[in-house]
Parts: C-alpha cells; sequence; structure tokens
C-alpha cells in the first residue's frame, strides 16, 4: 500500500477515534450507573436523605448545592464580564490598558482550580466567618456561598472574553447611524451594541454556566461536603453542603458496594448530560451568530 | 433642551466610569491570590525542597520531588498521546471540512470540550484502573491526554484553515504526495500556531486535579513506575491543603508556587508564540 493511502486513512483513523472516545465516554456512565437506575429508579433524583450506611440515597441535596453555586456564582460575575466585555469590546479596543486588562482575565483563567480552592480555604474563608457571624448564622466559613464566590471568580473570563470578540463584531455602520443621530455613547451601548450581540452575550453565560456546574477541586474544598441539608434557605446558603462534582469527589474512592459506587456515577451520568447540552447550545448559538 | 443633553452627557459619562471600575476590579483578586501564593511559597522553595520527598508529620523539612518528577512524567506521556492523535484529527477536520465522519468528529471535539474533569477521571477509572486493578501513572495520563485532545485539535484545525490553499496546491502540483504535503508544508508553515495550542493546552492540564483523584491517586514516595500510583503537584497540593498539618500546608505552598509559576510561564511564553496567529480557542 501506498504512503499516501496510509497516511490519509490515518487521518480518518484519528477522526473516528474521537467519536468513539466519546460514545465509550457515554456508553461507560450509563453501563455503570445502571445498578443503581435499576435498585432506585427515578426517584433517587429527588430524594432527599444520602446515607450510605443505611444503603438511601437521594441526590435532591447535591441537584440543589450545584444549582445555587452556579446560579450564585453566575448572577455575582454577570456584571463584571458584562462590564469587561463593553470595556474590552468598544471603550478601549486597543492600547497597552485594554492589553493588560484582557492578559489579566486570560490569566484568571488559567490559575489552577486546586490553587484557587487552596487560597480560599485559607484566606476567604476566615474572612467569610467574620461576615457570617457578623450577620448571625453559623460561622462554618465554608459553604455554599464561599464556593460561589470564588466560582464567580474563576467563570468570569469565559464570558467576559466571549463578549469581548463579540461586541467588536457589530457593524460600525449601525453604530455611526445611532451617533449621527445624536445618540450618547451610553445610548448608543444601550440600544445598539447589547440588542445585537444580546444571543450571543447569552452564550457566554452557557458557557460560563458550563464551567460551573462542572468545576471540581475549588468547591471540593470550600464547600465543607456534608449531605444532610438545611432547614432554611439561610442555613442552606451559608452552610456547608455538596455539589454533584465535589460529592464524587470526595466520595468515589470510599464507595465499596456497587449501588453506592453506582448511585456516584449516575450524578456523573447526569452531570455530563447537563454540561454537555448547555455547552452545545452556547455553541451553536455562537457559530449561527459568527455566520450571520 | 440645554439640560436634558446635560442629562444625557452625564449619564453616558457616569456609565462609562461605572465600566471601567467594575471591568478592573476583576484585577484585584488576581493580585491577591498572585501575591498571597507568591509570598507563602517562596520561602518555601530551596536546594533541599526540589530534591526530596515530603517528610513524615511532625518532621520539618523535606520537598516535593516526588510531586514535580510524578508531574513532569504524567503530563509528558499525556502529551506523547495527545499530541499526534490531536493534530491528525485537526488536519482531518480541516481538509476535509462537509463531510459526515467531520461533522460528528467535530461535535464529539465540542463534546469532549464540555465534558467535566471529574467525570473524565471516573470513565478512565472503569477503562484503565479497573482491568489493571491498581491506580496508576498512565491512567492519569491517559485521563489528562483526553482533556488536552480537544484544545490541540482546534489549534490544529484552525491553523491548518488559515494558510492560504495556493501553499497546498503548489506542493501538489510539483507531484509530491499528499502526506509529503502536509508534513513538509502544512504543518512546518503552521508550527507556530499549532505549538501554542499544544502549549496552552499543557498548561491546562499541568494543574488539573480531578481527573487524577481516582487514576494517578498519588503517592508519598518517589516513583518512575507508569504502573504505580504517582504523586503530582496539583495532587499535593490538594491533600496536603486539606490535612491539618502546618508542615504540610508549608509543602503545599511551596508546591502551589511552582505550580504557578509553570502555568504562567506556559500562558506567557504562548502569548509570545501565538502573536502571528489569531487563533480562537
Amino acid at each position: 500500500m501506498k504512503w499516501e493511502t496510509v497516511f490519509k486513512r490515518l487521518l480518518i483513523a484519528m477522526s473516528v477515534a474521537l467519536v468513539i472516545i466519546v460514545a465509550g465516554i457515554l456508553i461507560t456512565l450509563i453501563v455503570q450507573s445502571m445498578p443503581s437506575i435499576k435498585s432506585l429508579g427515578l426517584g433517587y433524583l429527588w430524594g432527599k436523605v444520602w446515607d450510605p450506611v443505611q444503603n438511601i440515597y437521594g441526590a435532591y441535596p447535591f441537584l440543589l448545592g450545584t444549582l445555587l453555586t452556579s446560579f450564585t456564582a453566575l448572577i455575582i460575575s454577570i456584571p463584571f464580564s458584562y462590564a469587561i466585555a463593553i470595556y474590552l469590546g468598544e471603550y478601549n479596543t486597543r492600547g497597552w490598558l485594554s492589553d493588560l486588562l484582557k492578559n489579566t482575565v486570560e490569566l484568571i483563567a488559567a490559575v489552577p482550580s486546586v490553587i484557587y480552592g487552596f487560597w480560599g480555604l485559607f484566606v476567604l474563608v476566615p474572612i467569610v466567618r467574620s461576615l457570617e457571624m457578623k450577620i448571625g448564622v453559623a460561622p462554618y466559613g465554608v459553604g455554599v456561598f464561599t464556593s460561589s464566590l470564588v466560582l464567580a471568580v474563576m467563570i468570569i473570563p469565559y464570558a467576559a472574553s466571549l463578549g469581548t470578540s463579540l461586541i467588536r463584531m457589530v457593524p460600525s455602520p449601525l453604530k455611526e447611524g445611532a451617533y449621527a443621530l445624536g445618540a450618547t455613547r451610553f445610548e448608543v451601548i444601550r440600544s445598539v451594541i447589547l440588542p445585537y450581540t444580546r444571543s450571543g452575550l447569552f452564550a457566554g453565560i452557557l458557557l460560563s454556566v458550563g464551567r460551573a456546574l462542572g468545576e471540581t477541586m475549588a468547591v471540593a474544598m470550600l464547600i465543607g461536603n456534608t449531605t444532610t441539608l438545611g432547614n432554611t434557605f439561610k442555613e442552606i446558603f451559608f452552610g456547608p453542603g455538596n455539589t454533584m462534582a465535589s460529592v464524587i469527589a470526595s466520595q468515589f474512592t470510599e464507595a465499596d458496594h456497587t449501588v453506592y459506587l453506582s448511585a456516584l456515577i449516575e450524578l456523573g451520568l447526569v452531570l455530563f448530560f447537563v454540561t454537555v447540552i448547555i455547552n452545545l447550545i452556547g455553541k451553536r448559538i455562537i457559530t449561527k451568530y459568527t455566520n450571520n | 433642551m440645554e439640560a436634558r443633553i446635560r442629562i444625557r452627557n452625564t449619564k453616558s459619562v457616569v456609565f462609562k466610569w461605572i465600566i471601567i471600575l467594575l471591568a478592573f476590579m476583576i484585577t484585584i483578586p488576581l493580585i491577591v491570590i498572585l501575591v498571597y501564593i507568591i509570598k507563602q511559597g517562596v520561602m518555601q522553595v530551596n536546594w533541599h525542597f526540589l530534591t526530596n520527598v515530603p517528610a513524615p508529620v511532625g518532621e520539618p523539612g523535606g520537598g516535593i520531588s516526588n510531586a514535580l518528577v510524578g508531574s513532569i512524567i504524567i503530563v509528558a506521556m499525556s502529551s506523547m498521546i495527545a499530541i499526534p492523535i490531536g493534530m491528525l484529527a485537526g488536519i482531518y477536520l480541516s481538509e476535509n471540512p462537509g463531510t459526515r465522519l467531520a461533522h460528528y468528529s467535530g461535535l464529539c471535539v465540542d463534546i469532549l470540550q464540555g465534558v467535566p474533569s471529574i467525570v473524565v477521571g471516573i470513565v478512565v477509572y472503569f477503562w484503565v484502573v479497573k482491568p489493571l486493578g491498581t491506580f496508576s501513572a498512565i491512567s492519569g495520563s491517559i485521563a489528562l491526554a483526553m482533556m488536552m485532545m480537544p484544545i490541540v485539535i482546534r489549534s490544529t484545525e484552525q491553523t491548518v484553515k488559515l494558510l492560504p490553499d495556493t501553499l497546498k496546491e503548489a506542493a501538489l502540483s510539483l507531484g509530491v504526495p499528499y502526506h509529503r504535503v502536509i508534513l513538509k508544508v502544512i504543518i512546518p508553515c503552521g508550527f507556530s500556531g499549532i505549538l501554542s495550542g499544544i502549549m496552552l493546552s499543557v498548561a491546562r492540564i499541568v494543574g488539573e486535579t480531578a481527573p487524577l483523584l481516582f487514576t494517578a491517586f498519588g503517592n508519598p514516595y518517589l516513583s518512575t513506575s507508569i504502573t504505580k500510583p504517582m504523586q503530582s503537584l496539583p495532587l499535593l497540593i490538594f491533600n496536603y491543603a486539606t490535612s491539618p498539618y502546618d508542615d504540610w500546608h508549608n509543602l503545599a505552598w511551596g508546591a502551589s508556587f511552582m505550580l504557578l509559576m509553570l502555568v504562567l510561564i506556559l500562558n506567557i511564553s504562548t502569548k509570545l508564540v501565538t502573536r502571528k496567529w489569531n487563533i480562537q480557542l
């Protein structure tokens, strides 16, 4: 066989390998979570108690923890990522100051999550603890709120850098038209740039959420790892909790019987589906947006 | 009328300053974290720290040589797996756009990029650790390689797409066989773009902890056997940071400093390489 054919087939083989890897991930997760799906059924997802010793498994505390941390982190991060996107995309698109901010945002994304967790544990936790004493909740320091703060910082770069490039792509005739009608810069941003980039900025938020949902290490170090839920919202929000990713990280190697292990893998399966769907929707919006 | 215009102008200026204020607040956490890690970590780093394994609890001193060696071995093996596969798949994607296979593998790259790192750890546990019967460095490398591939593929694909078609056509018209056109013309021309993707992916995986928890697992001793558990920098930081001992915290600060410097150097040098290529990852 000629080298040329070998090479062409090799290229095809590698692309096929990719498809096989992804299909393999899905199949492995489904097969391994079968014992738990069979014995626990759908009720698993909203069972409120997680007690491996009694063989009771309910994923509700982790689903709630994941949603709560990601959502809080998102709410905190949006003003900052939008501000960065507007600043870098509209106010200051070149020059050293703009480069400085752009590199800062990239470095925020580059810092390993275990370092965020370590730093948070020793610097942020005492600060949050004294804050919690002031507002009169149990001063754990670690918990959903602390994790959300660190997560917020970690996810800002994803929405910010996408937003920047989208805002830069707004056609200047549109902006010039608005200026010609006497609009101020604020009015141009509010009535031309933001409406024009709305779906793209939404896609950036989706990518940020995808990051936040799957983030493991920083959350596992800061959330306090309890499997019980507080009674009031305040207790849940400021108290320790667990997310899907962090409970897998902390209990996977301890899981000593089939259903326990399988219940954890089912969490992984849910996490896989949710993040993949969110990511794909985000990517789809971006491609549609950049092609038009 | 005058007053109305003044209000609108003031609003615009106020808005601008709010945006500037919010935008530059992102520098605060970065500076705070960098300064804190450097302050805590730089004191720990010396020759003894770099060449010794961690001391048992209660004994001062000790170092992180096992984690340094482990990280280098694990990342090197991941690169050996991910770079060839990633480059070949990336070339396929850019050379054959529009085919059904390209569509599906492109989709798979997007999916793989979005898979949470902990899920990669679970999957590799069942693919490699279970059959081998032991945690091992090679399983950690496979997990990290899966996280590395999407970045290498996308950067290769985008770099090759940026190259003018005439380059390839000129080589083909001279009678050069297809594989030589790719290996001797296309890859060398796009080398810096592909290299930047590789460096970025290494920077990304060198700090990954979650996929290693159930694969490389960690090892308090210096080990170079790829079928045995192996320590790595992020694993050491995680294990020692969450331990109750001050000596171990100090080791973890030192290790954090080393890891952070490594990641920063990789990122900054990538930036120098990519100036030429406008690659969006």
